[in-house]
C-alpha cells in the first residue's frame, strides 16, 4: 500500500491509472465480504427477535388446552387438584407475589443504605470491596442459595428468629405469624429471595446515585443542609425513579427465581395468610410437578402457569428498564 | 441515620460471608481426589464422587458455548455498528427482555421445543437451553467492549484500504476480544450454575454418560436431587459438590472481573 504523487483530479477527466488503482477499488466497491458481513451479524441479532417470538408461541400452543378448558378461572381458582384434574394457579400468583413482596420489603431499605453508604460515605479504599462483596452476591448459584436455605436458614428460622418474632415480640397473634412453625415456609422464601435480589437493586441504586448531579450535592451542602439532609432532600429525589426501577428489576428477578424458593417453600398449592406455613409460587410449581405430569391436562396446565409467569416477568422487566433509561436520560440531559 | 447506612453496608455483605464460610466448613470434608474421580455410590456405602456430573456440566456448557457465543458475538457487533436504527433498538431491548427470563420457563421451552419431538431427555436439548440464555449476556459484553474502541482506529483502517468487514473483523474485534472474552466467561459461569433449565432437558443421569442423545448429569441437578433427599451423606456429597461448583464459578468471575477492571479503568458492570 504505496502512496505516490498522482496529478490532481479535474472534474470531468477520467482517473489516470495508477498503482493505486486497486486501492481505490476497493475502498470504493462494498463487495460481496460486506454484504456477507453485514448479512451474517443481522442474522445473528435477528435469532434474538425470533427465538422470543418461537417461544412464546411454543408455550402459547401448549398452553392453549388448559386455558380453553378453564378460561379465565385458571387464574382466578384457587383448587390445584391433579387427580381430579382441576386445575387453578391462585395459589401459586399468590405465593409468587407474596415472596417477592416479602423479598422487596427486606432487601430495598438495605440495599438503598448500602448504595448511599457506597456513594456518599465510603471511604475510597472500602468502596471497592464493599461493591464487589454486595455484586458477587448475584454470582452465587440459586441452587446453592437453595441448599444453604434447607440446611441454615430454616434451622436459623426455626430456633431463634420465629420464637422471637412470634413470643417476644407477640406477633403471633396477627394472622401473618399463625400456625406451626415446621420449617419450610414463605418467610423462608423471602428471605432467600431477599438475598438474592439485593445486589441487582443495589447495583442499579448506585449508578443512580452516581448520576445524580455534584451540583445538587453541593448547593445543599452550601445552604447549610448537614450530610444526612442533603441526601435526603438533594440526592434521593433525583434519583428516586431510577431507585424505583432497581427495585422493581429485583421484583423481576425474584418472581422468576426456581431452585432456591423449591427447596425452601415447602411446596404446598394453598393460599395462607401466615408466612410461617408452605407455599408455593409459579416456578417452583413447575420445577416439582413437571417431570412427573402424565396426564396431557396437567402439562398444558403447567405450561399456561409458565406463560403467566412468562407475561408477568416481561410486563415487569420492562418497567424497570424504561424507568432506569429514563433516569439516565435525564440525567444526561 | 449515618450510621444506619454503615449498618446497611454491614449486613448486606455478611449473608455472602456467612454463605461462603459455612460451605467451606460443610464441603471441605468431603472434597478428596475421589470426589472428582469417582462415580455416585448408592446410598448407604460411603464415599464416592461426581465424576459424571463434573464432566456432565463440562459438556453441557461446551454445547451451550457452541450456541449461545457465535449468535452472541455476531448481535453484539451488529448492535455497535448499527446503534441507534430503529432494528438494533428493537434487537437490544427483546435482549433484554430474554436476559431476564426466568430459566425455569426456558426449561419448559427447551423441553416443548426439543425434548418432546425427540422423544428422549438428552444433553443436547439441556445445552441448547443453556446457550440460549447465554446470548443476552454475551451480546451485552460484546456491544460494550467493541463500543470501547475509539472510534479512530475503524477510520485509520479504512483509510489504509481494509474494506469494512476486514476493519470489524481483523482490526476491531481482534483489539475488543480480551474484553469479549472475559464476557464470555462470565456468561459460561453463569450458565454452569443453573439448575431449572435442564431439570427437563438434561434431566440428570445417575451413570456414566457422555452422549450428547441421552440424558446427562450435571453438578447442580445432582447437588439438587442430593439436597433434597433424605440421606446425611448424599447431604455431605451435596455441600462438596456446591463448593466445587462456587469454586468454578466464582474462580471464573472474580478473574473476568479483575482483568476487565484493570484494563478499562471504571468499572464495566
Amino acid at each position: 500500500m504505496s502512496t505516490d504523487a498522482s496529478p490532481p483530479l479535474v472534474p470531468g477527466q477520467a482517473a489516470p491509472p495508477t498503482e493505486s488503482g486497486d486501492l481505490s477499488r476497493s475502498i470504493a466497491s462494498s463487495g460481496a465480504g460486506d454484504r456477507v458481513y453485514t448479512g451474517l451479524t443481522t442474522f445473528f441479532a435477528l435469532c434474538i427477535p425470533l427465538l422470543l417470538a418461537f417461544l412464546a408461541l411454543e408455550i402459547g400452543r401448549a398452553a392453549w388446552p388448559a386455558f380453553s378448558r378453564f378460561g379465565l378461572g385458571f387464574i382466578t381458582s384457587s383448587e390445584w387438584n391433579v387427580p381430579a384434574g382441576r386445575f387453578g394457579a391462585a395459589p401459586a400468583i399468590f405465593g409468587t407475589i407474596v415472596s417477592s413482596v416479602i423479598a422487596l420489603v427486606l432487601a430495598t431499605p438495605l440495599a438503598i443504605g448500602v448504595a448511599i453508604f457506597l456513594s456518599e460515605f465510603a471511604p475510597p479504599w472500602l468502596q471497592q470491596p464493599v461493591a464487589f462483596l454486595v455484586d458477587l452476591l448475584a454470582a452465587i448459584p440459586s441452587v446453592v442459595y437453595g441448599l444453604w436455605g434447607i440446611f441454615v436458614l430454616i434451622p436459623l428460622l426455626r430456633d431463634p428468629v420465629i420464637p422471637f418474632l412470634r413470643d417476644t415480640l407477640h406477633l403471633g397473634a396477627t394472622p401473618f405469624f399463625a400456625g406451626p412453625a415446621y420449617g419450610p415456609s414463605m418467610l423462608a422464601a423471602g428471605v432467600i429471595l431477599a438475598i438474592m435480589s439485593l445486589p441487582y437493586i443495589s447495583a442499579v441504586s448506585r449508578e443512580v446515585l452516581r448520576a445524580v448531579p455534584r451540583s445538587q450535592r453541593e448547593a445543599a451542602l452550601a445552604l447549610g443542609a448537614t450530610r444526612w439532609e442533603m441526601i435526603w432532600d438533594a440526592v434521593l429525589p433525583n434519583a428516586r425513579s431510577g431507585i424505583i426501577g432497581g427495585v422493581i428489576l429485583g421484583l423481576g428477578r425474584a418472581l422468576g427465581e426456581t431452585m432456591a424458593v423449591t427447596m425452601v417453600i415447602g411446596n404446598r398449592a394453598e393460599i395462607s395468610a401466615s408466612l410461617l406455613a408452605p407455599g408455593y409460587t409459579m416456578a417452583s410449581l413447575i420445577a416439582n410437578e413437571f417431570s412427573e405430569a402424565t396426564s396431557d391436562l396437567h402439562l398444558s396446565a403447567l405450561m399456561a402457569v409458565g406463560g403467566v409467569l412468562f407475561l408477568i416477568t416481561i410486563v415487569v422487566n420492562g418497567i424497570a428498564r424504561w424507568l432506569v433509561w429514563t433516569v439516565e436520560r435525564g440525567a444526561a440531559g | 441515620m449515618v450510621s444506619l447506612t454503615y449498618i446497611a453496608a454491614a449486613l448486606a455483605t455478611l449473608p455472602l460471608i456467612f454463605i461462603l464460610v459455612h460451605l467451606v466448613r460443610a464441603g471441605a470434608a468431603s472434597i478428596n481426589p475421589a470426589f472428582f474421580m469417582q462415580m455416585p455410590k448408592p446410598v448407604g456405602e460411603s464415599g464416592g464422587g461426581m465424576a459424571n456430573a463434573i464432566v456432565g456440566t463440562l459438556i453441557l456448557i461446551s454445547i451451550a458455548a457452541t450456541v449461545g457465543l457465535p449468535i452472541g458475538i455476531g448481535a453484539g457487533l451488529y448492535l455497535a455498528e448499527h446503534k441507534g436504527k430503529r432494528l438494533a433498538n428493537t434487537v437490544r431491548f427483546l435482549s433484554d427482555v430474554l436476559n431476564g427470563l426466568p430459566s425455569i420457563v426456558m426449561g419448559i421451552f427447551a423441553w416443548q421445543f426439543l425434548v418432546r419431538p425427540a422423544g428422549h431427555f438428552s444433553a443436547l436439548a439441556g445445552g441448547i437451553a443453556l446457550g440460549v440464555m447465554m446470548i443476552p449476556l454475551v451480546t451485552r459484553t460484546t456491544e460494550e467492549m467493541i463500543r470501547i474502541v475509539p472510534n479512530s482506529l475503524r477510520e485509520a483502517a479504512l483509510a489504509l484500504g481494509y474494506q469494512r468487514w476486514r476493519t470489524s473483523l481483523s482490526i476491531i474485534l481482534r483489539t475488543a476480544l480480551p474484553g469479549i472474552v472475559t464476557g464470555a466467561l462470565v456468561a459460561v459461569a453463569r450458565v454452569a450454575g443453573e439448575t431449572a433449565p435442564l431439570l427437563f432437558t438434561a434431566f440428570g443421569n445417575q451413570f456414566w454418560s457422555a452422549a450428547i442423545q441421552r440424558p446427562i448429569a450435571a453438578l447442580p441437578l445432582q447437588i439438587f436431587t442430593y439436597a433434597i433427599s433424605p440421606y446425611d451423606a448424599w447431604h455431605s456429597q451435596a455441600w462438596a459438590g456446591a463448593l466445587v461448583l462456587i469454586g468454578i464459578v466464582l474462580v471464573i468471575s472474580i478473574a473476568a472481573r479483575l482483568a476487565t477492571r484493570s484494563r478499562f479503568g471504571s468499572a464495566v458492570d
